[in-house]
């Protein structure tokens, strides 16, 4: 449970099929084992339009995606609503979903992304590299702690779990 | 302008899957050449080597995050063949039937509504900061919520026959592994006549547009081509199932009717040395000739009718517009996608109210085969699932041709087409350069069927000149 009445969304996502890609998705499927109140996990290959609708029943949101290039094991930074237009790609970056929800459905919630560290994406594989797995280990830790108090902008910039 | 350009519309990495625009243009700034490169991963089918057939289905949704139900639903299909069941229950296929309709719904319209809105609503040239769905929200809000909710509906049907987003299990070989609840029943039908009505909206806006700017149309990427897709027994258009029909582009039918298990008796694939991508072809017409069109342009031109009453009468309007010929206008997938759309919320109405969703009788076997094909019309268009497998149930071949490679060839025309129109002898604008993209957000290509990890551009626009040297650079 949090440890506040604050409703909490967490949206696992990326390709399990694409090695570390898989991180998003299997940080949802561990955080879904805990059966935290107030806490709704979901996962999918990117996100879409329609997590809109969920995002604006939240308090908060918290992305979790493989990031290619950021800082080990993990960075935690906030979302900021922001428009622009994708190619022709059918998925949304979560700036862009986050003033959807905002414009459109009148969303206040609060917004952060979770970037776990990654480091194999251009093969086919259901595994997630060792390394990555560590990584995931502890923004697992990090997203529990942060949980208790839901006082996500604190942590804002975060690359680590304190005392490691 | 002295020097040759070379203007590229090119991803920053290959990692997502993504589509490169080179434009060439000689010292008189006049396009020589465009050419679209789409970047795919063929690694797919070593991937699925090996692995256990009753796997496949769930794990070619890995492929694509896009459209992981029509991948879900064409390998289920060749495993049908692999188990022998040649006949699925009623229950069974019209809950492949309902998932495949709400994918097809949920996809066309977030194409439309979020994607192309912008060009048709403001206008090609009109200022990037409004052409985006933030206008499209500003000015329309109505449109955009439409667009979000028509999505969310998709993917509650998918999800009441499929199950998780991320691991679809529904459909099984011989079958599926649940049938609809009344309650899931209940909650959809409470929602239907509100989508058949956005439908309706959608399909006028689409539709009026092609109309009122026929003139334009007509020689914005348009081009006489083959169309191909499935067809049901007696001329319908159906998405799920059928004969493989192929029309010329004055609507005589070439190849009719063709058991898909044997399409390699009739279509091949070709690989070029500037393309990540296979050219698929017709045997008989060859590589130059035999190329052709796929999804809901070449799906309107192929059906004699759509067994669906609002969706038939707009197929009629469609083709009158032709005079009962093939329309051959890039831009008029667009109208054809919405007719597909209100098919579609239609199909899902007549099924919701069909008692064999709640059926008992799911999966049906029979004599156990070493090889499968199974055809899909999936959003983008006709979609190819090949396998063979050994005594030890490991699948030891596999053979995909997806949608967007079969229409690799009409894009590559459409956008050299729109790029000698548009850009020869001119000032290169950011307009100029929507106009090659809206040519192929015309086709709705799958560019993602792989990662996108965190960090990673989907697209930039690059301005080379002849030595080489970047002398314009735009991030879309």
């Amino acid at each position: 449970m949090t440890g506040t009445a604050k409703k909490v969304l967490i949206i696992g996502y990326g390709n399990p099929g694409r090695l570390d890609d898989g991180l998003g998705p299997l940080f949802a499927e561990e955080m879904e084992k805990l059966q935290l109140d107030g806490v709704t996990v979901d996962s999918n290959y990117q996100l879409a339009v329609e997590d809109s609708a969920a995002i604006a029943e939240h308090d908060f949101v918290v992305f979790v995606d493989a990031d290619v290039s950021g800082p080990a094991p993990f960075h935690f930074e906030r979302v900021v609503p922001k428009h622009h237009m994708s190619f022709s790609s059918h998925s949304i970056s979560a700036d862009a979903l986050m003033a959807m929800a905002e414009d459109l459905l009148s969303s206040k919630a609060d917004a952060f992304m979770l970037g776990i560290r990654g480091y194999e994406f251009n093969e086919f594989g259901e595994r997630i590299s060792p390394e990555a797995r560590k990584n995931l280990d502890d923004a697992l830790v990090f997203m529990k702690h942060a949980l208790e108090d839901c006082d996500f902008a604190k942590y804002v910039n975060r690359f680590a779990v304190e005392g490691r | 302008m002295g020097a040759t350009k070379k203007i590229i519309i090119e991803p920053v990495t290959r990692v997502e899957g993504h589509g490169k625009v080179s434009i060439l243009l000689d010292e008189n700034g006049q396009v020589t050449r465009a050419r679209l490169h789409i970047v795919e991963f063929r690694g797919f089918e070593r991937f699925i080597q090996g692995r256990p057939y009753w796997e496949v289905p769930v794990t070619v949704q890995r492929l694509c995050g896009i459209c992981p139900v029509s991948h879900h639903l064409a390998a289920a299909k060749a495993m049908d063949v692999i188990v022998g069941a040649d006949k699925l229950t009623p229950t069974a296929e019209k809950m492949r039937r309902l998932m495949h309709y709400g994918q097809i719904y949920q996809s066309h319209a977030l194409h439309f509504f979020h994607l192309v809105s912008p060009d048709l609503l403001f206008g090609f040239d009109a200022d990037p900061a409004i052409r985006n769905i933030i206008g499209v929200i500003k000015k329309f809000p109505e449109l955009a919520v439409q667009g979000v909710m028509m999505r969310k509906f998709g993917q509650e049907i998918i999800k009441v026959t499929a199950g998780k987003k991320i691991h679809g299990t529904g459909a099984i070989p011989g079958g599926i592994n649940k049938n609809l609840s009344i309650a899931e029943r209940d909650s959809l039908l409470k929602d239907i006549d509100q989508q058949i009505e956005w439908s309706r909206g959608a399909l006028k806006i689409a539709k009026d547009y092609t109309i009122e700017h026929i003139g334009e149309l007509s020689d914005f990427g348009a081009f006489d081509s083959s169309h191909l897709s499935l067809i049901r027994e007696d001329g319908a258009m159906d998405l799920y199932d059928g004969g493989i029909r192929m029309i010329d582009s004055q609507g005589n039918k070439v190849i009719d009717h063709f058991d898909y298990q044997n399409y390699t008796d009739i279509i091949a694939e070709e690989v070029k040395d500037w393309s990540y991508m296979k050219f698929p072809f017709i045997k008989d017409q060859g590589t130059e000739n035999g190329w052709y069109r796929v999804g809901p342009l070449s799906r309107v031109n192929t059906a004699d009718f759509i067994d669906t009453p609002e969706a038939e009468i707009a197929r009629q309007e469609f083709k009158a517009l032709t005079g009962g010929k093939p329309n051959n206008l890039t831009m008029a997938y667009h109208w054809a996608r919405m007719i597909e759309v209100l098919h579609a919320a239609e199909k899902i109405k007549e099924l919701l109210h069909d008692d064999d969703l709640q059926g008992e009788d799911l999966v049906v076997k029979g004599e156990r085969r070493s090889e499968g094909v199974g055809l899909i019309e999936a959003p983008r268009g006709t979609l190819f699932h090949h396998y063979k497998v050994n005594e030890d149930d490991q699948v030891t071949m596999c053979n995909l041709i997806v949608s967007t490679t079969s229409n690799n060839v009409p894009m590559n025309l459409a956008v050299e087409k729109v790029a000698k129109k548009y850009l020869s002898g001119s000032e290169i604008t950011e307009g100029l350069l929507n106009r090659v993209e809206v040519a192929i957000r015309a086709y709705d290509p799958c560019l993602s069927c792989a990662t996108h990890a965190l960090g990673k551009m989907p697209l930039t626009v690059s301005v080379v000149d002849h030595n080489g040297q970047i002398v314009d650079k735009k991030s879309t």
